[in-house]
């Protein structure tokens, strides 16, 4: 059954890729929705009986690759880690299949579009599924190429191939990262199996490795090296560049793999890997620090687009910098369980745009919309629910995962968590103001799209809708249900030892305060003491010490744990205030803060920037090693120059060739007298 | 029973018996003789590829021995012999000439026009030549094969090539030339030395320390011009260029994997002192050819040229591969070399494909193919993604064996070498934008069909092959392991050797 959960998807894939045109469209969206359905159904089931039940296991399939020591196989890992990624995948994979028969319909290239589906989602099964590196990779590659493809979907345009090239080669500068992580893995373990992995981590707490002529702490830069290549698939500052590009997919792309599933891979990799990040604490901090730069630095950036898609890009960007830091002090928990509520609220919100742009003829420019929300009733009330998740008002999904991971931020109490903290709450500010800025300048305000456009305002169809409201109804209500098992009170009974407990910054805290800026917080410290290397077994450590971030997170001061509530309401307000009230004030803002604005409007330079370090140069060296290197110096100096000499030179011995006797004569006469005066020399 | 029948000489002359019925036997019309010679060829490299898989089945992968051994006197006075056999290490090569044969063959069904006996025979003179040169276990034997693979070549692209032909064939020879030479002196050097010829034993003769580094040189100057190696890369775009796009199949398929495959033959087993001294060498000029070819791809405005320099860069991976010497790293650099000559093989198919329907390898010529010819768009898109080292493809395995290996051992090199696997996206996913995507402007591109039968017909097995080579990569790494252990083994313990005879002397 749990073979049939994760190839179903890829069955579908092939059956359509290589028959669709035959099979025609209608029953190409059948085929690749029913087996994805059917999937989802199965997720369902293996969610019961691993996450619920604990029945985790790992099912081998087939061998892979065996070289020396190094062994691995085609395997499929399940336990509740990965039966929640299952879950939310396969249900918003399904959801965005359905959709797309409806948004989709116009176009000629059906049977295609289906097949990338559904290929991406074997390959996000693949990776989360994975019970070694190696595999893991193979899913990382495999979304890769899948979100590649979907990006450059409509392939005649060629801002949408730019994106899709793009996407692919920033990810494979993760991935470059990634590679060498694993191989860093291999030099220590002798193995790239994570169970392996896990139960020898302990022992190498405090091994050094050399690389790169630099005596490492080696877990440090394993972890480092692993980051990486998560910065590039989810997007981190430095690595994000790809992700508002890729807005060039269609828009039930840009829900599935660019908000709900393979951007969150990253936080996925490192949720999976986080008994080795557990011993190394800077290489936490890393994590902290780079979430936090990218929460605020993505939010800042999402207060001034106007591309709707693009908005709801950045604030993906913002929302996995959330999760990150989570993951970066420690509570992966948190990461996983915002990971799993952003998958539903942020799947609804594009594909909620997605009804939007739907019903306005193709516009994506927010300037060009406006006072619609009359003609568009149900998309408009399914926005407000996403937009409600998002920016985390209570009872809504993301009240309960965003608090939690400021919460943890703040209770991490290392000046990196606080520093994370500071800047959620200021990104959770813009959050809110970005978002509602969204709403008012697409639904409120005077009409800005001409008659034409405006004459057509439609809802939806029931198949585009009601994925919505299924979306909907998981935005609204999976923070509530999932709250006690994923970060409350009944957290260890859930992922059992799928994840790890950290622990180990609590044994820190307890153990060495001095040491790498782990947690000082005097709450977990106190009864944190003891033998390190129990954290081997999480599940029951965490238990004996019950010192972790996440239960520290449940006795914050009230006033940190309403601040958040408070700045959000805050972010309303001044959006309401600019684009309802005083639609003027922004505007003369913009004007007063020419440069700032302009800043924001470029997105921090960095692709300007990119483009003149990187790509402009790599083109430049290309043409002079071709014309300049091969073709002047080698081959001038080689074979053309060789050539060369050897023509000059017969070229010149012809000349004494010339046929006249007299010539010939006065040769010899010279010779001779060169040789009798080189004898009477000699003699 | 299978033990008494002479399987590789089989499989070595059968091709040039194939050869000789041409030249004999067929008679007509021209167009008869022309129609003749290809079937007599496909029916001839199908049969040979059908023997030489009974080697692979016969093959017993838990030793490193030599195995379906021949070995008659053929100048015994001088010690020299017909001596063929194989190991983990030359039997897939075997399997990869007498694989993409046909498939050559079927390809220049109809790209080849005139004197079509003529190219059929150069054909099969060059499978004898190409499976001689990997079972044979005798130097002099191995050198006549060695160089005999280049006369063929050097017809195909001269007589049957593109414009500059001539330049091409010249610069080829001259960089050759200049290697063989240099490696006949080595040859008669260890023959001096050694009183014999015969492989295995030149495997285990120690060669002097003070020799060893010069017979290196020369035998890297023929092997590092076939590999390329930076920077005696230059003739290998022209080649290919020129060739046409069957010869360019076997170019990159094939003779690219001699040099490596002569490294693994001669220089690492029989000099292993020199091969420890050039290691860093070795590791400096693969990342060179690496990184700088890869560059230069990026440049290109030719599909031939491009995927060319993408050679070249590949084959940096493998002799970083062979030179790191973990197990990883050698069997990543076999299985890289493997996986390269059938991938770089389909590229330049799919390349001929288009060339066949439009007469142009310039990549502004082209844009938006994905709207007429949907078939190929996906054929190419496979081979493209096994070219950046897709997992699931061929193309992965090696190079991920290869980095992990040689990371072991100078995590700087790999470090270094890995950059290729994001220029590589880059030049491809480029090219491929170019090439396929875009919208279909040009008028006659509009008119052009998708792949024939035929054509379908080479791309299948290709297909299947890089699958399975990325899927189920046990198949092909399972006989290597034997072999490779034992000349890893062989290495070290001959290091050690050296390392305690000047503590000794100390």
């Amino acid at each position: 059954m749990y073979v049939a959960t994760i190839f179903l998807p890829l069955l579908g894939a092939l059956v359509v890729g290589f028959f669709g045109r035959r099979l025609g469209d209608t029953a190409s969206q059948w085929i690749t929705s029913g087996a994805m359905g059917l999937s989802a159904l199965l997720a369902v089931a293996l969610f019961w009986e691993v996450a619920i039940l604990g029945q985790a296991q790992t099912i081998d399939l087939l061998a892979f690759i065996s070289s020396g020591d190094l062994a691995v196989s085609w395997a499929l890992k399940v336990d509740t880690l990965s039966a929640v990624m299952l879950l939310t995948v396969s249900w918003v994979s399904f959801l965005v299949h359905v959709y797309s028969i409806g948004y989709m319909h116009h176009d000629p290239s059906i049977p295609r579009f289906m097949a990338y589906l559904s290929l991406f989602t074997f390959f996000m099964y693949m990776l989360v599924t994975a019970s070694n590196l190696i595999q893991l990779f193979f899913g990382w590659e495999g979304v890769g190429l899948a979100s590649y493809l979907l990006i450059g979907f409509w392939y005649e345009r060629k801002s949408a191939n730019e994106a899709a090239i793009k996407a692919f080669v920033v990810n494979r500068v993760g991935d470059f990262g990634f590679l060498l992580g694993i191989f860093a893995v291999f030099l220590l373990f002798g193995t790239v199996n994570l169970e392996a992995i896990f139960a020898a981590a302990p022992d190498h707490a405090e091994t050094t490795v050399n690389l790169f002529g630099v005596e490492w702490h080696a877990l440090t830069i394993i972890c480092v090296l692993l980051f990486i290549g998560a910065m590039g698939k989810s997007a981190q500052l430095g690595l994000h560049t790809w992700l508002p590009d890729a807005m060039e997919g269609p828009t039930p792309v840009s829900a599935l793999i660019h908000a709900a599933t393979m951007v969150t891979a990253g936080v996925f990799m490192v949720a999976r890997m986080s008994p080795l990040y557990e011993w190394a604490p800077t290489a936490l901090m890393l994590v902290t620090l780079v979430g936090a730069a990218t929460a605020i630095f993505a939010a800042t950036v999402g207060c001034v687009q106007n591309d709707i898609k693009r908005v709801i890009a950045y604030s993906t960007c913002s929302q996995l910098g959330y999760m990150f830091f989570a993951l970066g002090v420690g509570a992966y928990q948190a990461a996983i369980f915002h990971l799993m509520t952003h998958a539903f609220f942020k799947a609804l919100l594009f594909l909620g745009a997605g009804s939007v742009i739907h019903a306005m003829s193709d516009e994506q420019d927010m300037r060009h919309m406006g006072g619609i929300w009359k003609n568009i009733k149900l998309t408009y009330a399914l926005m407000w629910i996403g937009s409600l998740a998002l920016a985390g008002v209570p009872f809504f999904a993301g009240f309960y995962s965003k608090d939690m991971i400021l919460e943890v931020a703040w209770a991490a109490g290392s000046p990196a968590g606080t520093l994370a903290f500071v800047l959620g709450i200021s990104a959770a500010f813009l959050t809110a103001f970005y978002t509602w800025r969204m709403l008012f300048m697409t639904f409120h305000g005077k009409p800005r799209a001409n008659e034409h456009v405006m004459a057509h305002v439609h809802e939806s169809p029931a198949v585009m809708t009601v994925p919505l409201g299924a979306l909907a109804l998981g935005a609204v209500f999976s923070g509530m249900v999932a709250y006690d098992a994923f970060v409350g009170d009944g957290h260890t009974g859930f992922w059992r030892d799928s994840i790890a407990y950290n622990v180990q910054a609590g044994a820190e805290a307890g153990g060495r305060t001095d040491d790498h800026g782990a947690a000082t917080d005097s709450h977990g410290a106190a009864d944190a003491q003891g033998d390190a290397h129990a954290a081997g077994d999480h599940g029951a450590a965490a238990d004996a010490h019950g010192a972790g971030v996440l239960e520290r997170a449940h006795h914050t001061p009230i006033l940190i744990k309403i601040l958040p509530l408070i700045v959000t309401a805050g972010g309303i307000l001044l959006a309401f205030l600019f684009y309802v009230l005083r639609p003027s004030w922004p505007v003369a803002l913009a004007a007063r803060f020419p440069a700032v604005y302009r800043f924001l409007l470029h997105k921090w330079y960095f692709d300007e920037l990119y483009a003149a370090v990187f790509v402009r140069p790599a083109h430049a060296l290309g043409r002079i090693l071709w014309r300049g290197g091969d073709q002047a110096i080698i081959d001038g100096f080689g074979p053309d120059g060789v050539a060369a000499v050897t023509r000059w030179v017969a070229v010149q011995m012809r000349r004494f060739q010339t046929g006249y006797v007299y010539h010939y004569a006065f040769l010899m006469i010279l010779g001779l007298a060169a040789f009798v005066s080189w004898r009477l020399a000699v003699a | 029973m299978i033990e008494t029948i002479p399987f590789l000489s089989i499989i070595t002359f059968l091709p040039l018996f194939g050869a000789a019925c041409l030249l004999l036997v067929v008679r007509g019309t021209e167009a008869e003789v022309a129609n003749n010679s290809r079937w007599v060829a496909l029916w001839t490299s199908g049969v040979t590829f059908v023997l030489s898989l009974f080697v692979w089945i016969g093959f017993d992968p838990s030793t490193a021995d030599f195995q379906f051994v021949e070995k008659v006197d053929w100048l015994p006075s001088y010690g020299i012999g017909y001596h063929m056999g194989i190991d983990g290490i030359s039997l897939f090569f075997v399997i990869l000439s007498t694989f993409l044969t046909p498939l050559c063959v079927l390809a220049s069904w109809e790209a080849i026009k005139t004197r079509v006996r003529e190219y059929m025979i150069a054909f099969l003179v060059l499978e004898t030549m190409m499976v001689g040169m990997f079972c044979a276990l005798d130097y002099v034997l191995f050198y006549v094969f060695f160089e005999g693979v280049l006369i063929p070549m050097f017809l195909i692209i001269g007589v049957w090539g593109g414009a500059r032909r001539v330049y091409a064939t010249f610069k080829f020879f001259l960089y050759t030339l200049l290697g063989s030479v240099l490696m006949l002196v080595a040859l008669l050097v260890m023959y001096l030395h050694a009183g014999t010829t015969d492989i295995p034993t030149l495997m285990v003769t120690a060669f002097p320390e003070e020799w060893q580094i010069w017979l290196f040189l020369a035998l890297m100057a023929s092997f590092a011009v076939k590999v390329p190696m930076w920077p005696v890369h230059t003739w290998l775009p022209d080649a290919h260029v020129e060739a046409p796009t069957a010869g360019s199949v076997i170019l990159a398929g094939v003779l690219l994997k001699m040099g490596a495959y002569g490294f693994l033959r001669f220089s690492v087993p029989m000099l292993p002192l020199a091969t420890a001294d050039m290691t860093g060498v070795i590791f400096a000029l693969s990342v060179i050819a690496v990184i700088y070819t890869s560059l230069v791809a990026l440049a290109q405005e030719d599909m031939k040229k491009l995927i060319a320099y993408s050679s070249v860069a590949h084959m940096g991976f493998v002799t970083a591969g062979i030179f790191a010497m973990t197990q990883q790293a050698v069997e990543g650099a076999l299985y890289q070399m493997l996986s390269h000559g059938v991938v770089s093989g389909a590229l330049f198919l799919c390349v001929g494909v288009v060339y066949d329907r439009l007469h142009t390898r310039e990549i502004a010529r082209y844009g938006g193919l994905a709207n007429t010819m949907p078939r190929y768009a996906l054929v190419f898109m496979l081979f493209m993604m096994a070219s950046v080292g897709l997992p699931g493809t061929g193309g992965f395995v090696g190079e991920f064996l290869i980095m992990l290996g040689v990371f072991q051992v100078s995590p700087w090199t790999a470090l270094l070498i890995a950059t290729g696997v994001i220029l590589g996206a880059v030049y491809m996913l480029y090219l491929y934008w170019r090439v396929i995507y875009g919208k279909l402007e040009k008028p006659d591109l509009k008119g052009l069909l998708d792949l024939s039968p035929r054509e379908v017909a080479v791309f299948a097995p290709l297909v299947l092959v890089v699958l399975w080579m990325g899927i189920y990569p046990s198949t092909f790494l399972g006989p290597m392991h034997a072999t490779v252990t034992n000349l890893i083994d062989g290495y070290q313990t001959a290091l050690a050797a050296a390392d305690g005879l000047s503590v000794a002397a100390r």
